[in-house]
């Protein structure tokens, strides 16, 4: 079980507190009844899913109730940072780097 | 000469002739002490045959005095319900009355008919699964799974339902501590004297890890064991410090969480009634100190696995702890010094060594010399190259390394030692990387992955005074890393002796994965042998996780504790390969094998998971209802009267609403308080429906799409006041639709002023319908006027109701007059009981959940996810009227857009009349247009609700049919295996088409 | 017109008890309960009208007579009041844009009180219970087994959990099966 820092609460919480809740940085367009059929599901329907590190949505169900942002390696399960629902992708070329193994690193079975 | 066996020593070990202990082995009574194992206690009666080899049925006997146990596991039985498979007689302590079997024989240990497969063992090679077992096909189903399931796994599961319970605990602590012995007691005095919250777990019933055998090592002037335990008992006094033996750390996950298993009465006679089983500890540690200690090898030569064979740091335990002689007459084969102290410790309580064989040519030490002067042969550059003996070891083949003759040696017990592997899996399940040290022969800990450190033997630290030191300054560094004012610990222990570790061999002896049908075991519990390992690499495995899965190396329950390290070392020779090139396999959770009862803790019967009941469960129950799980919910089903069937009580339960009045427990739908000056404007984007004019004290049925354009949810909407409404959902719907207006709310709307609660257990909801519904529920209402002008048929008013504060809605979902009665949820019990009186006396009925989906089935009204599926829009369902022409946004109003969404064909919510005017259609039954159609037919649709409807005299159902809307008055057929059912299309709405019984 | 008819609340735990000698858990008495949300330009005016001052930090709560505030989130908190003083009144009498929404009903408390309390409660709530992460006057919204609750510490051997009613069957069964661990 992983150990989450909320923004919220200020603390890292146990993660069955938490529930992912999908990518982060996508924004409804203000004008959505317009938009193209191409715009709405690049939108709504495409994600990117890489490996390494995901900007992605979670919420404090279970405590704050609060969503937030958290960046996350999904190579090492490590969480890089978290902040606050609104706040803008943080840099992160240094953590990244840090965080993402290198090629050859074995994997697990 | 003790009752306690007959190979008990007077004067030697550390258990107290006054504390006997009773127990039976395959039905015969013997007689241990306090502080035994099932295997010292067995060995102090001479009994060495305790199992039969899983795959070749050899008789096998105690290789080692611990968890690493690959040959003696028993069967422990206290009853039918507690039989415990597979318990390593090595750890099981024994207990008055306590009944262990042996395991993988029949009909007897001693005669075993499976052993056949010994002999026919060059059918049972490596790889033999994989080869033979591979065609034809329907064998599988008939031959070989049956064959495979039959053979497959050792012991006996129990034929009843645990009754024990099994606790779990979260625990937070500065410093974990893995490990008991002295550098796992020091670092832990250290860590916890500089003020560091501590746990500290041991598999073992006592502390002290190697000092058990060690019996020359002193610290602090006292014998090291005595030490060990005074060394407890300190930190057990201490209030940050928490100390669990027979506690076994199993899993090592992300973020220094450690999974502990402890074995709370496994080792008791009569475990207090109220004791767990076992405890599940997870804890989270700031950081880890590993100090696991390390793994005595076996030596591989051929025979090497009869009874009395065994690891020399056990038969030194047994001796030095136990007080048993594991032989009279003791045979050593080592590659290593520390076997040297086993025979020296065994000369000096008077056994017999003929012998100790040496692989090595010129080892050098004082252990050597010592033995020498003790007046035992030492034979260097020899090796055991045999064994004889049958249920026991009898000889031991000796040949010089550089060839010559073979001298038989008789012995009845042969002790070995071939080095120590570090144990490294927990360091290896935290995700660091072991590294080969080449000068020592083995992997250690590399480059870490997590907060943690290794100490002592299992950090490849050999000088008992180093561990010491290493594990004291382990300790107080990782309380000055986890705590902010840690204290600088005063601990200091003065360390004489220990032993020598140094000395190590891998792979095979010489001899020892020769020949045809030489059997040097590997791998005890899975029966792999040397060359079992060479003829994988032969057959083309060049991987060693390939030459595992070929060979099942390193696959059984002691996952290779003492058998990976040989695997390896004999295919990196075979390959002409480096150790390190070959790989190591990876080490996995769990350490040892963890029970279920262990995992699953508290969540059994009731605890498995949460069942909610209403405010009125025990009235229901008390009128007779069977109730249905609806989610976590348990729901009044229908309310049979004697002699009713399900049928006859629905069909009762549905006319007598219409005729009269019922009352249903809704108290199960979802309610979510909606709440500030922005709360319209909210609502009007979240539903299809448009909200901002609907006036206060109105309600307003509502569709909820997802963006996609399906709906998601429906409901009704009360306006309260201006900025207050209470929204109703479905009962399944309540947490997700809560979290989707969230959703929106904290991070598309952040903007909005409004505020979401959840209600949805405040009130308990109690409909009455019918057409003496009001006449019903007038006497209790104050502060409302129940007329139909003042109180019209969808609308919401707040007065008392029972004298208590009542949110009254007027609504139907049975196309009756209706009214859902809100009151506050600690008085829903008597309210119900004082309008069931009164309404009984009218000829109102309780109904349950299954009339309420015929009635509103007459009437039409949808269940979202029985009459939708994630693929209907408001507009499939015929509800497109909910859409807010108007609106210029809401959730769902793009989606509904997309050119799937509005293109022909799309599945319709349609009506079905049977033709024959009977049957009732199966719910979720295909459509079809043409029955005569050859086969697979096309299908256009699916029946998605049918009941019989008492009321309208006929079956009823709703479907959702492909282009439904324009095949109104068509007959359409549904098949079934023995005819195609001919239904007509018609509408939605089977009862009161006019729909005036609602106002009345 | 019935007769006036004067209501009891009916407690779901009524009766409950499980008493061991480290640790005994029973059902808390009635209370009032409300739904606090606020933004933090209306905390000052809405603690003058609940006459305590709301806490604006994570997890700590602020309590006046039979009155307890305890902070859920940013801009929630979850007032208690076992006394008499009408809850919603007093509220009422904020000038200020809050929403106040009685749940006084919805959730249901119970309270664990003994030396083993903290244990007891963590064979299913994976939070720090130590007095140093959770000090008496902490709180906070977390989960108990298989369910949510709001842990709030109100002596060092004494918790109160609050979860929502129909939950507490098994918040009361789970915390009694705990408890016969201790
Ligand atoms: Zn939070």
């Amino acid at each position: 079980m992983l150990l989450i820092h909320c923004p919220y609460c200020e603390e890292e919480r146990p993660e069955m507190e938490f529930r992912h809740a999908g990518e982060a940085h996508l924004e409804r367009p203000k004008n959505i009844a317009e938009i193209s059929d191409e715009a709405f599901a690049a939108y709504f329907f495409y994600r990117d899913n890489p490996k390494g590190v995901v900007f992605e949505r979670w919420r404090h169900l279970h405590g704050c109730a609060r969503f937030f942002n958290a960046a996350r390696d999904t190579v090492s399960d490590k969480f890089l940072t978290t902040y606050k629902a609104g706040q803008p992708k943080p840099d992160l070329v240094g953590a990244a780097n840090m965080n993402i193994p290198a090629k050859s690193g074995k994997s697990g079975k | 000469m003790s009752s306690a066996g007959e190979h008990r020593i007077a004067g030697v070990g550390r258990l107290t002739p006054a504390n006997p202990v009773r127990f039976t082995f395959d039905g015969k009574a013997y007689s241990g002490l306090q502080g035994d194992t099932i295997a010292s206690a067995l060995i102090a009666s001479g009994v060495h045959l305790v199992g039969r080899s899983f795959k070749y049925h050899r008789p096998r006997g105690i290789l080692s005095d611990g968890p690493e146990e690959p040959n003696a596991l028993v069967g422990v039985r206290r009853d039918a319900a507690r039989a415990t498979p597979n318990v390593r007689a090595t750890v099981q302590e024994i207990y008055d009355g306590l009944n262990a079997v042996s395991q993988n024989r029949w009909p007897s240990l001693s005669f075993d008919v499976g052993a056949v497969n010994d002999i026919a063992s060059p059918l049972f090679s490596a790889g033999f699964y994989y080869k033979t077992f591979m065609w034809p096909k329907v064998a599988w189903e008939h031959v070989y799974e049956p064959f495979i399931r039959n053979a497959a796994g050792l012991g006996q599961a129990p034929t009843e339902p645990d009754p024990d319970h099994y606790a779990a605990q979260y625990a937070h602590c500065d410093v974990l501590v893995i490990g008991g012995g002295v550098a796992g007691l020091s670092a832990a005095l250290a860590a916890a004297e500089s003020g560091a919250r501590v746990i500290l777990c041991d598999e073992r019933a006592a502390f002290g890890g190697a000092l058990r055998f060690e019996a020359e090592a002193r610290l602090d002037g006292k014998p090291g064991y005595d030490w060990a335990q005074d060394a407890a008992a300190t930190l057990a006094a201490m209030d940050n410090v928490r100390i669990l033996s027979r506690t076994t750390a199993f899993g090592y996950y992300a973020q220094n969480f450690v999974g502990l298993a402890e074995r709370v009465t496994e080792h008791l006679a009569a475990p207090a009634a109220d004791a767990p089983r076992e405890r599940l500890w997870q804890v989270r540690a700031g950081r880890v100190i590993i100090a696991a200690g390390a793994i005595e090898r076996h030596m591989v030569f051929a025979n090497n696995d009869r009874p009395g064979i065994m690891l020399a740091s056990a038969a030194r335990t047994f001796l030095n702890h136990h007080g048993v002689a594991v032989g009279r007459k003791v045979g050593v084969y080592t590659a290593n010094d520390s076997a040297y102290a086993a025979a020296i410790d065994l000369k000096k309580a008077g056994i017999d060594i003929p012998a100790i064989v040496d692989v090595r040519d010129n080892p050098q030490g004082s252990a050597i010399d010592e033995a020498r002067a003790f007046g035992i042969r030492v034979l260097t550059g020899h090796a055991v190259t045999g064994t004889g003996g049958k249920l026991r070891v009898a000889s031991m083949i000796v040949e010089p390394n550089k060839g010559g003759a073979a001298e038989i040696i008789p012995v009845d017990a042969l002790i070995m030692s071939a080095g120590w592997t570090p144990s490294v899996h927990m360091f290896s399940q935290s995700r660091g990387k072991v590294a080969w040290d080449a000068a020592t022969e083995r992997f250690l800990p590399g480059t870490y992955a997590q907060d943690c450190v290794s100490i002592g033997a299992c950090n490849g630290t050999d000088r008992l005074e180093e561990s010491v030191s290493e594990a004291i300054a382990a300790g107080e560094s990782a309380a000055k890393a986890t705590r902010k004012r840690a204290k600088k610990s005063k601990v200091k222990i003065a360390v004489e002796g220990g032993g020598d570790w140094t000395g190590s061999m891998l792979g095979a002896g010489p001899n020892g994965a020769n020949g045809k049908v030489i059997k040097a075991f590997v791998d005890f519990q899975n029966d792999v042998t040397a060359k079992d390992i060479r003829l994988a690499v032969q057959e083309g495995m060049h991987s060693i996780e390939h030459v595992k899965r070929f060979t099942t190396n390193g696959m059984a329950t002691d996952q290779g504790k003492l058998s990976n390290l040989h695997g390896l070392a004999i295919a990196a020779e075979a390959l002409g390969r480096e150790i390190p090139k070959v790989g190591l396999t990876t080490f996995r959770a769990p350490y040892t094998p963890t029970t279920f009862g262990a995992i699953v803790g508290h969540a059994r019967g009731e605890l498995f998971d949460p069942a909610r009941h209403t405010p009125m469960h025990e009235s229901e129950v008390a009128a007779g209802a069977v109730f249905e799980d609806v989610g976590p919910w348990k729901r009044a089903w229908y309310y049979p009267r004697a002699g009713e069937d399900m049928h006859a009580a629905v069909n009762r339960e549905c006319r007598t609403v219409r005729e009269v009045a019922g009352m249903f427990d809704a108290t199960t739908l979802g309610k979510i308080e909606v709440v500030g000056p922005d709360a319209a404007e909210f609502l009007n984007l979240i539903y299809t429906n448009p909200f901002l004019k609907l006036g206060v004290g109105r309600l307003r049925y509502g569709i909820m799409c997802r963006e996609d354009g399906f709906i998601y949810d429906d409901g009704v909407v009360g306006r309260m006041a201006e900025d207050r409404f209470h929204v109703t959902t479905t009962t399944g719907g309540a947490p997700r639709v809560l979290q989707h207006m969230e959703d929106y709310l904290q991070t598309e709307f952040p903007h909005m002023k409004v505020w979401l609660t959840s209600t949805t257990e405040q009130w308990a909801v109690i409909a009455v319908q019918g057409p003496k519904a009001r006449e019903i529920i007038e006497p209790f209402v104050e502060g409302i006027d129940l007329s139909n002008e003042a109180f019209p048929h969808m609308s919401v008013r707040e007065g008392t109701f029972c004298g208590v504060p009542t949110r009254l809605f007027r609504m139907s979902f049975t196309g009756e007059t209706g009214f859902e009665i809100n009151v506050p949820a600690d008085y829903g019990r008597q309210v119900w009981e004082k309008v069931y009186e009164r309404g009984k006396s009218m000829g109102m009925c309780l109904y349950g959940t299954e009339t309420m989906h015929v009635l509103r089935a007459e009437k039409g009204y949808i269940i979202v996810g029985q009459d939708t599926d994630g693929t209907v829009t408001p507009y499939d369902a015929g509800l497109g009227w909910a859409v807010g022409k108007n609106k210029t946004d809401f959730v769902g109003i793009r989606g509904l857009k997309r050119p799937d969404l509005v293109a022909d064909g799309r599945r319709q919510l349609v009506g079905l009349k049977v033709k024959d005017g009977k049957t009732v259609l199966e719910e979720g039954a295909q459509i079809v247009a043409d029955p005569n159609q050859p086969v697979p037919m096309k299908m256009i649709g699916w029946v998605s609700s049918s009941y019989w409807s008492e009321n309208c005299g006929r079956p009823i159902a709703l479907a959702l049919v492909e282009g439904g809307f324009e095949r109104m008055g068509r007959t359409l057929y549904v098949p079934m295996p023995d005819r195609a059912i001919e239904v007509e299309v018609t509408g939605t709405v089977f009862f009161d088409e006019e729909g005036g019984r609602i106002n009345g | 017109m019935v007769e006036a008819t004067t209501l009891q609340r009916t407690l779901p735990l009524e009766g409950r008890v499980s008493s061991g000698p480290r640790v005994t858990i029973r059902p808390a008495p009635t209370a009032q309960r409300v739904s606090l949300r606020a933004s933090a330009d209306a905390v000052s005016a809405v603690s003058k009208g609940l006459g305590v001052d709301l806490p604006i930090t994570p997890k700590q709560s602020a309590r006046a007579g039979a009155r307890a505030v305890l902070w859920l989130g940013p801009d929630e908190w979850l007032v208690i009041e076992e006394g008499e003083r009408d809850l919603l009144a007093d509220l009422g009498r904020a000038k200020a844009l809050y929403s106040a929404v009685d749940v006084s009903h919805r959730n249901t408390a119970i309270v664990v009180s003994g030396p083993a309390a903290a244990d007891t409660l963590n064979a299913g709530c994976p939070q720090d219970l130590s007095l140093e992460a959770f000090p008496v006057g902490a709180c906070s919204r977390t989960v108990l087994g298989k369910i949510e609750i709001v842990l709030y510490r109100t002596a060092e051997d004494v918790f109160r959990v609050e979860c929502w009613r129909s939950f507490s069957q098994y918040a009361f069964a789970f915390l009694a099966e705990a408890a016969r661990a201790r």
